[in-house]
């Protein structure tokens, strides 16, 4: 069963944050990649069986402000933990894909009481040495669009979907403040892979096997520097392990979340 | 009216084909297609026709600066103002500019054009420019924080020309315990300031503010863009309460000049398309990449799809939307004319060489623009400015 979302907005920074709620349970709070996150996608509906999905959107992204404040990783970081405290929120599963996981990794090593365990999907944040990612800034939106997926039927079907006026704005605050936390160092920090050891919760590492935005080989760095951590490979599968193998992803993080709870 | 010599000095040997092989001629084409020898060869060629222009009596050599490219080959262009302050007597030197965002220590430049302004008894001519999107790519520089590194590389630049150090300066993007030049500017307070742009309300309105009053160029654009925005030049000083004069705005374009139209169209006609299709090519996320205009700018840019690196460009198009300037001497000089009547700017940039001009006919076309165009527009936007103007 899939369960719906409301749509609100707080007032957290001196930032106005637009975030989609739905389901009861312990706090799933949910860190979008740099597409955004403006829909209710049906992995969110399907964990909000088991808990209260949270997915605000980045100061800077979607319909949230961009506040003056807004330079780097460190600043939305530092925001999630004032988010955190203005919601009240306790007991948290927090996952992050993407800018999402290198957001969730920040967070992680500056304050990980208020977690219960962490879920990084394909995170960027650390630089593997003779491996660079996937350089995202020199794809035109069809080459970012068909290198998500493993499965172009989906890309096609995200290539063919009508987009408004709108939405073509969103996109493009998006990718300006995707450039702006981004794109010098390319998709990392330096100073994170000193720290992540000190992420001492539960934490499930989730890398889609045809990952082409950040290989594949990042999943075992991950691992390996949080002491904490276990793998999971989903196969045939791209950036996207969310959207693009639901059941599958789903089913890891309920199960890994329920193996914390036991 | 004043007329400068601009030169990009492009790897004029490239391969073509070769090149045409890769996404893009900036940033991603192997420069194991640079070759040495060729370029030796290729820099003290492009140093002739720039001290030669000296003595044909143009008013000024402009140089510029860009990265990882054969469009042009001054990643550091210190380095040929320098050469040229010691080939040159009576030009401006003018670089056209200083990428100032790509730079973690923007007194490197005040301190180099410091320097040749006293080498060349303040012939410089300071340009200050962003870059364009693809040197965000080449540098790793964060197009995002463009604008505002822009801004206060500036305003440390000026203020390390204007006031006496040692002071302190604690900037967002730079900080320095000691802010204190040696040597100071020749000209005083500072040498004139340029803002070569492809277009930008934004920096327009900065650029005419009347505590700067810079000389505004229009570079490589349709003549109408030409129009609309030395337009929007004169009203935005015009709302701050003063005419602006025409020495405050100049057109980059290139040009070129032989004994019959038909035979200036013919010769010009493979190098200006090369110039347009093959050494400008690439792709639009590298020419705007994110941040690079503002989310106001960057929307209408979307809207209008507009670009200036689009290939499969004909000279008959180029000539049509006055992108170049092309013919015999009368009709160029005429062309000028009426652009200059309708327009009102004071300085016309000529780019001479081109592409893959050869330098025979470079300096052909530079010798008759000299001698047969440029004398009978002297008369020009020579009216005296107003007097609040100066």
């Amino acid at each position: 069963m899939t369960v719906e979302s409301r749509h609100t907005f707080e007032q957290i920074a001196g930032c106005r944050v637009s975030m989609l709620r739905g389901g009861v349970g312990d706090p799933l709070l949910f860190l979008h990649g740099g597409g955004g996150a403006g829909r209710w996608l049906p992995f969110m509906g399907q964990l909000a069986d088991k808990f209260e999905v949270i997915v605000p959107e980045h100061p800077g992204f979607g319909l949230s402000e961009t506040p003056a404040w807004l330079d780097n990783i460190g600043d939305v970081a530092y925001f999630y933990l004032d988010f955190i405290d203005a919601l009240k929120l306790k007991n948290i599963h927090l996952v992050g894909n993407s800018l999402g996981g290198w957001i969730a990794s920040e967070i992680a090593v500056r304050d990980q009481h208020p977690f219960r365990t962490v879920a990084l999907v394909a995170p960027a944040g650390i630089r593997v040495d003779g491996t660079p990612p996937a350089d995202i800034f020199l794809w035109s939106r069809e080459e970012l669009t068909r290198n998500l997926f493993y499965n172009q039927e989906l890309a096609e079907a995200a290539l063919n979907a009508p987009m408004s006026e709108e939405e073509q704005n969103i996109q493009l605050r998006n990718s300006i403040t995707m450039a702006k936390l981004a794109w010098q160092p390319r998709l990392n920090s330096p100073d994170l892979k000193k720290w992540l050891h000190r992420i001492h919760v539960p934490t499930l590492i989730v890398w889609g096997d045809s990952d082409r935005l950040i290989p594949p080989a990042y999943g075992p760095a991950f691992q390996s520097l949080i002491p904490s951590s276990r793998l999971e490979v989903i196969p045939q599968c791209g950036h996207l392990p969310h959207v693009e193998r639901t059941a599958e992803f789903v089913s890891a993080l309920t199960n890994f979340i329920e193996a914390d709870r036991s | 009216m004043k007329f400068f010599f601009f030169h990009l000095m492009p790897y004029a040997a490239l391969d073509l084909a070769e090149a045409a092989k890769f996404k893009s001629v900036s940033v991603l084409l192997p420069n194991s297609l640079y070759d040495p020898v060729q370029g030796h060869a290729l820099y003290n060629r492009y140093l002739d026709e720039m001290e030669y222009a000296d003595q044909l009596g143009f008013d000024g050599v402009c140089v510029n600066e860009h990265h990882q490219t054969p469009y042009g080959l001054m990643p550091t262009p210190g380095v040929t103002a320098g050469a040229l302050s010691q080939r040159t007597r009576r030009a401006k030197i003018a670089v056209l500019g200083r990428a100032l965002p790509l730079l973690n220590n923007p007194l490197t430049v005040a301190e180099e054009f410091a320097m040749l302004d006293n080498i060349t008894g303040g012939r410089l001519i300071a340009g200050f420019v962003r870059g364009i999107g693809a040197e965000y790519h080449a540098w790793g520089a964060n197009p995002a924080n463009s604008h505002e590194r822009f801004h206060e590389a500036h305003d440390l630049i000026l203020r390390a020309w204007t006031e006496t150090g040692p002071f302190a300066f604690e900037g967002k993007h730079y900080q320095f315990q000691y802010v204190n030049p040696w040597p100071r500017p020749y000209q005083q307070p500072h040498p004139p300031i340029w803002i070569p742009s492809q277009g930008s309300r934004e920096t327009i309105e900065w650029a005419c503010d009347p505590k700067r009053k810079y000389v505004y160029l229009q570079t490589f654009s349709p003549v109408a863009a030409v129009a609309k925005y030395m337009a929007m030049y004169k009203d935005e000083a015009a709302k701050r309460g003063y005419e602006a004069a025409p020495t405050q705005l100049g057109w980059a374009v290139p040009a070129y000049v032989a004994e019959t139209d038909a035979q200036a169209y013919r010769e010009a006609k493979p190098h200006i398309e090369n110039f347009f299709n093959r050494f400008l090519r690439m792709p639009p996320e590298m020419l705007l990449p994110p941040g690079y205009l503002s989310y106001e700018s960057m929307k209408g840019v979307m809207k209008s799809k507009a670009s200036i690196t689009g290939g499969g460009r004909t000279i008959d198009d180029l000539l049509k939307s006055g992108m170049f300037l092309c013919g015999s001497a009368a009709t160029v000089r005429q062309q000028i004319e009426n652009h200059q009547k309708q327009i009102g700017f004071g300085y016309l940039l000529t780019m001479l060489q081109f592409a893959t001009l050869p330098h025979e006919l470079t300096k052909r076309s530079s010798e008759i623009f000299a001698r047969e165009v440029i004398p009978g527009l002297r008369h020009l936007a020579e009216e005296p400015a107003p007097a609040e103007a100066r």
